[in-house]
């Protein structure tokens, strides 16, 4: 089902695919934290062509390649290659193709993901395409979701911060609403949903600008940053932004159960106290984005 | 009906394009690249009243169309039927058809897709709606309407 397979779009995966995904992920747990040593990918080599700087994507993909004891090649830094010389990204990707087996790629331009995946041989994956796809993120949240509530189905997720240029949260309240989750929406006037992508959404979701409004309803708050570079008054940023902060009082009318997540990094939209409270499940959230790598270069590698 | 399609005399040889959706037999030209510079002779009637409501009609003399042309009328115009004339008769009709994919005749709206950089691919589309007309990029997922195509016409 998986072996050879591309990886561009969180909406090219069925319910049956996601979980397999999670399935495979939960196992591979202990190896991701090296309590237990793993040889499936031994003489496979990743080559990770990222053409953007990125921290956690890149360094989590090449923690999973290694803990599966696979090989990783690969740029951070495209001005020092020959792409700085002006060779197509086609180029580039079917030389990188053919040193290795298998391709994680990240690009400023959008679509250039799928455009990889058509020039190269090997599976290619997706680790952010403009302000297009970030399927591994999206997947990433929803196994820790999973993982905490067993079912994705009926469960009320806050999506909360700036929802209009998060791609995150564009990739995330599209599977969340297929795999039937309710989903409030929660932002500033300035950074409310777009349209377009609430079209794509199978229930109308319930839009607010207060945390206020859903926080006793909510399973899941999903907070993201703020940019101070949206908003023309500084000021009007000090106003909006403090009245998304996550707070342990704010938390105190929340249910017993709900956790909190952030794709990171934060700034100040969570509180550092928030980190000692139950609620909490961010670092667990960056921690998961390495045993779901591990799965999904397993199973497009075809040994699992 | 038959006396408002007479308003344009008939052509000798040449095309005529019929059934266009209502308002939209300007943009039909458009899409053609069809201008003033044009040597031959272009009728053009807008709003005839017609059992299916309204239409536009447009008749272009010594003028054939090539498929891809027939393809960008689809594209705003899915419900047009184009005539071919030849000595005062039609010699064939067909009408034209919106495909699933729609390749190499419009360029993505999105400047920051791929397909808009110097990259050796050609765009690529897939038709979401057919009434009213929205096309998906392949690469970047961006969706386009019929105001949008016409823009964007390769």
């Amino acid at each position: 089902m998986f072996k050879g397979r591309d990886i561009v779009s969180i909406k090219e995966l069925s319910k049956e695919e996601m979980d397999i995904i999670f399935e495979v992920a939960r196992e591979m747990i202990p190896i991701a934290k090296g309590e237990r040593k793993n040889n499936l990918l031994e003489g496979k080599i990743l080559a990770t062509l990222f053409f953007e700087p990125s921290t956690r994507t890149r360094l989590s993909f090449e923690s999973a390649m290694n803990r599966l004891g696979g090989s990783v090649i690969g740029f951070s830094n495209p001005s020092a290659t020959s792409i700085s010389k002006g060779e197509t990204l086609a180029d580039t990707v079917r030389v990188m193709d053919s040193y290795s087996d298998v391709i994680v790629i990240r690009h400023p331009y959008e679509g250039s993901a799928r455009l990889a995946a058509e020039f190269a041989k090997n599976p290619v994956i997706n680790a952010g395409d403009g302000a297009g796809q970030h399927p591994t993120q999206t997947l990433l949240d929803l196994f820790t979701i999973h993982q905490e509530f067993g079912e994705i189905e009926g469960l009320n997720v806050a999506l909360i911060g700036d929802l209009k240029y998060g791609r995150t949260v564009h990739s995330l309240a599209y599977a969340l609403s297929y795999l039937g989750a309710n989903i409030y929406l929660v932002s500033p006037e300035l950074l409310r949903m777009p349209s377009h992508i609430i079209r794509e959404l199978k229930e109308k979701p319930m839009e607010t600008d207060k945390i206020e409004d859903v926080i006793e309803d909510v399973d899941v708050l999903y907070v993201t940053r703020i940019q101070k570079e949206r908003f023309p008054d500084p000021t009007e940023y000090k106003k909006v932004a403090g009245s998304y902060r996550i707070t342990p009082e704010l938390l105190k009318k929340a249910k017993d159960r709900a956790i909190v997540m952030h794709p990171l990094p934060r700034v100040d939209e969570i509180e550092s106290d928030v980190d000692y409270t139950k609620h909490a499940r961010y670092f667990q959230q960056a921690f998961n984005g390495v045993p779901v790598r591990m799965a999904l270069l397993a199973l497009v590698l075809g040994v699992v | 009906m038959e006396e408002q399609t007479l308003k344009v005399q008939k052509i000798k040889n040449g095309i005529v394009i019929d059934h266009i959706p209502c308002g939209m037999a300007l943009k039909v030209l458009k899409i053609l690249n069809i201008n003033g510079d044009i040597g031959s002779t272009v009728s053009l009637v807008m709003h005839v009243k017609s059992r299916m409501g309204c239409k536009d009609v447009v008749k272009i003399e010594d003028r054939f169309l090539e498929e891809r042309e027939i393809d960008k009328i689809a594209l705003i115009a899915p419900t047009a039927t184009v005539n071919v004339i030849e000595n005062y008769k039609v010699v064939n009709k067909h009408k034209v058809e919106l495909p699933d994919e729609i390749v190499g005749i419009v360029r993505c709206m999105n400047p920051r897709c791929i397909t808009n950089q110097r990259e050796p691919v050609v765009p690529e589309f897939k038709v979401v709606s057919k009434n009213p007309v929205i096309i998906k990029c392949k690469y970047c997922e961006r969706e386009m309407g019929v105001e949008d195509i016409i823009e964007n016409i390769l």
